[in-house]
């Protein structure tokens, strides 16, 4: 039987399982459109293109599924890309399917045209413009295998309206015929081999957890191996979540804002163990004098990861869960090493740092953003889903809230897009409609995406938005404070909305704290409401982000407060 | 150091505009980039001459390796390989050069592909060396024009560049220690 472009997309879709389309509809995609309205796919609609990649993204890195967003084509597609450069720094497994101008008006500036394939080449892990129907169910089905397999990313697919309305016998391949394309899970056997050797020698060994732990679900493994060698662990920001934020061996989040103990081991450490990390400038500081000490295990599915900024000892390409379970086989049938005694000293050096207390803060009489997510954290228990906007809201979650698990942590790392928490907020919950899903956001970016409000409220979505309330951009304003000899250059966030009013008039609670004997009752309250909450809490305008180093210093180099 | 790679790829749209938004995204360094067909028409072979240290050229042939419309890439340096290069110079021939364009043409095995009153186009194709020896000796009699073609490059003997891997974790996995 033939089936319309429109139909097979859908049939695609269903196949690959996919069950949450995040979209908005357009003039090239009214077919899709058409299709999609008595179909058995649930469809989110956003209030702008750019929230429905950011809300796949969060659907994805929640559930681990590949996010689906399908928008029309011109400003509807170039308002994804920075939803789409955000999934693709942090490794987000989306498709995005574009519409585009019928095939015989491309290139000629038609109305709502753009090249968006031209324009998302370096922010994808791939793309395609179908011209012919032929290939549209093969590309759909790359585009997939390619988005959630090897380093995950977004693939975008653009579709020109004739060919959604053009038909074809419709036949899904069952296999993807990419040879230049086949992601190499296994690692090479004598290289762990050597790594197990090097870790039996160290005496100062460090676990450096990044974002792969997450995408390839190595967590308990991880765990397991800390602990039956007794060393500690440090993460990346995106490595939140892999390695529990309770346990006695987390050193916490290293590098510009990591903490001062974590910061010490990886610049002091004999050993460094990188799992699925790609050792941003953001982690390693003056690369010179990154871990100077240490020989530098490397394990990354993505071969240009390794050796791109730090010279490695011993890189291993591979899926780091498939490397963490031959590793801990070594190890068991290992038992002539006594692991706490090798790693005694380091051990003890390392609660010496801890006892620095690089987190402390006063609470005085004005509420300190940090308290604020310490109370969140109290009063989820730890169990929330977190997302963040970005900046000093960014950083004070990394820091304050203790991720029990992966998949939790919701933030944008590499790329740094504010706007991103509310609508990755939207996605999450969409995925987990049970859980408390909260975005602890700033007030500068709650702006970005505030119009998802509307988004929550029709799909009945109980997001939390936590706005710290500095009445700054924050994170611009502490580097103008430290660096620029406090000149607050458009820093200054003079007229804001009266958050409490804006959420009446999205119909929804607002709470809002401006003394510290206020917060826990706020949180309690916005937590217990089945609907969306903004709680605002006007928190101390100036207070900073500590510890700090100094973009290009080494890391050891912290200001602390 | 210079680098040439010769990198077999995908013959369909924006394969090109990938490699080359590739290398000016990265701020890698392109000295020539020649493409064309090759005898199976679903290929185009691609030879890049580019340069920079190590770290550079690995990950310059890493991130080529992750393109999908990528095929296999082979950085010939450090191999045996031929190439070629060809260039169109047009020299001025005025009455008391003309022959002497003709005996400089002749040594290099150059070929007079136009002529005109005042001028001759002459073909050269050679390596590096020589193209730059014989636009030395025509500089003084006035080069009106000139087009290089980039270079070309295969390697020597039974090897041919597909039979390069391309995966490249097998070098990761073996530069140890």
């Amino acid at each position: 039987m033939k089936l319309t472009g429109a139909q097979i997309l859908l049939e695609c879709l269903r196949l690959e399982g996919v069950e949450n389309i995040f979209g908005y509809p357009g003039g090239a995609v009214l077919d899709i459109f058409d299709q999609l309205f008595d179909s058995q796919f649930r469809v989110i609609l956003v209030r702008h293109e750019q929230a429905a990649v950011h809300a796949a993204d969060g659907y994805a890195r929640t559930s681990g599924k590949t996010g689906v967003c399908l928008v029309t084509s011109g400003p509807g597609a170039t308002n994804t890309v920075t939803g789409i450069a955000t999934a693709y720094l942090d490794s987000v497994p989306l498709v995005i399917f574009t519409g585009q101008v019928p095939t015989r008006l491309i290139g000629n500036d038609a109305f709502q045209e753009a090249d968006i394939v031209g324009i998302t080449r370096p922010c994808t892990k791939h793309n395609y413009l179908i011209k012919d129907i032929k290939n549209l169910a093969r590309c759909i089905k790359e585009a997939f295998f390619i988005a959630g397999t090897g380093r995950p990313g977004p693939v975008l697919i653009d579709l020109p309206k004739d060919v959604m309305g053009d038909s074809v016998k419709f036949e899904y391949p069952e296999k993807t015929n990419l040879v230049n394309y086949q992601p190499n899970y296994q690692g090479h056997r004598g290289q762990i081999q050597r790594m197990a050797k090097l870790i039996m020698k160290s005496k100062k060994p460090v676990f450096f957890a990044g974002g792969g732990i997450v995408s390839s679900g190595a967590s308990s493994e991880l765990t397991k191996l800390a602990e039956m060698i007794s060393a500690p662990v440090t993460t990346t920001l995106m490595g939140i979540g892999s390695f529990p934020g309770t346990h006695e061996l987390n050193l916490g989040m290293m590098g510009m804002h990591g903490t001062f103990r974590a910061n010490m081991a990886v610049t002091g450490c004999d050993l460094l163990v990188a799992l699925g990390v790609r050792f941003s400038d953001r982690d390693t500081g003056k690369i010179d004098e990154f871990a100077p000490h240490a020989k530098i295990i490397h394990v990354d599915i993505d071969p240009t990861s390794i050796s791109k900024s730090v010279r490695v000892d011993i890189p291993i390409v591979g899926d780091v869960k498939d490397v963490l379970k031959e590793l801990l086989k070594i190890f068991k049938k290992e038992e002539e090493t006594d692991w706490e005694e090798l790693h005694n000293d380091w051990l003890n050096q390392i609660s010496e740092w801890k006892d620095t207390h690089s987190l402390a803060y006063d609470q005085n009489d004005q509420i300190k953003p940090q308290y604020v997510v310490e109370k969140i954290y109290e009063l989820t228990k730890g169990d929330a889903i977190i997302t963040t906007e970005v900046g000093q809201n960014q950083m004070w979650a990394s820091q304050y809230y203790l991720f029990k698990k992966p998949r939790t942590f919701l933030t944008s790392g590499g790329l740094g897009t504010m706007g991103y928490g509310l609508p990755a907020a939207i996605g999450a919950q969409i995925a987990f409609p049970k859980k408390t899903v909260i975005d602890i956001a700033g007030d500068g970016s709650i702006q970005m995406n505030i119009q998802e409000l509307a988004t929550a409220v029709q799909y009945n979505l109980p997001v939390k938005i936590a706005i710290l309330n500095n009445r700054y951009l924050g994170m611009v304003r502490q580097w103008q404070e430290l660096f620029y000899g406090k000149r607050y250059s458009s820093t200054k966030m003079e007229v804001a909305p009266d958050f409490i009013k804006l959420a009446e008039a999205y119909g929804i609670l607002g709470l809002r704290a401006t003394k510290p004997e206020e917060v826990t009752s706020v949180i309690k309250e916005g937590l217990s409401s089945s609907q969306p909450v903004i709680m605002e809490f006007l928190v101390e305008r100036e207070e900073g982000v500590y510890p700090m180093v100094p973009a290009g210093e080494p890391i050891n180099q912290m200001l602390l407060v | 150091m210079r680098h040439v790679i010769s990198v077999l790829v995908e013959n369909e749209p924006g394969v090109l505009s990938r490699v080359s938004g590739l290398f000016s995204g990265r701020g890698f360094n392109i000295e020539s980039l020649t493409v064309a067909e090759t005898i199976d028409p679903a290929t185009s072979r691609m030879t890049i001459v580019t340069g920079g240290d190590d770290r550079i050229l690995e990950q310059i042939t890493k991130q080529l390796n992750k393109l999908i419309n990528i095929i296999k890439v082979n950085d010939l340096t450090g191999e045996s390989f031929v190439s070629r290069e060809m260039v169109l110079i047009k020299v001025s021939a005025e009455d008391s050069t003309r022959a002497e364009v003709l005996r400089i043409a002749d040594i290099f095995r150059g070929k007079v592909v136009d002529v005109s009153p005042k001028s001759y186009t002459i073909e050269i194709t050679g390596d590096e060396n020589k193209l730059e020896a014989i636009i030395d000796l025509f500089k003084p009699l006035k080069i009106l024009d000139i087009v290089r073609t980039g270079r070309v490059a295969i390697p020597r003997g039974k090897k041919d560049v597909r039979n390069n891997k391309k995966n490249h974790s097998r070098k990761d996995n073996e530069s140890v220690l």
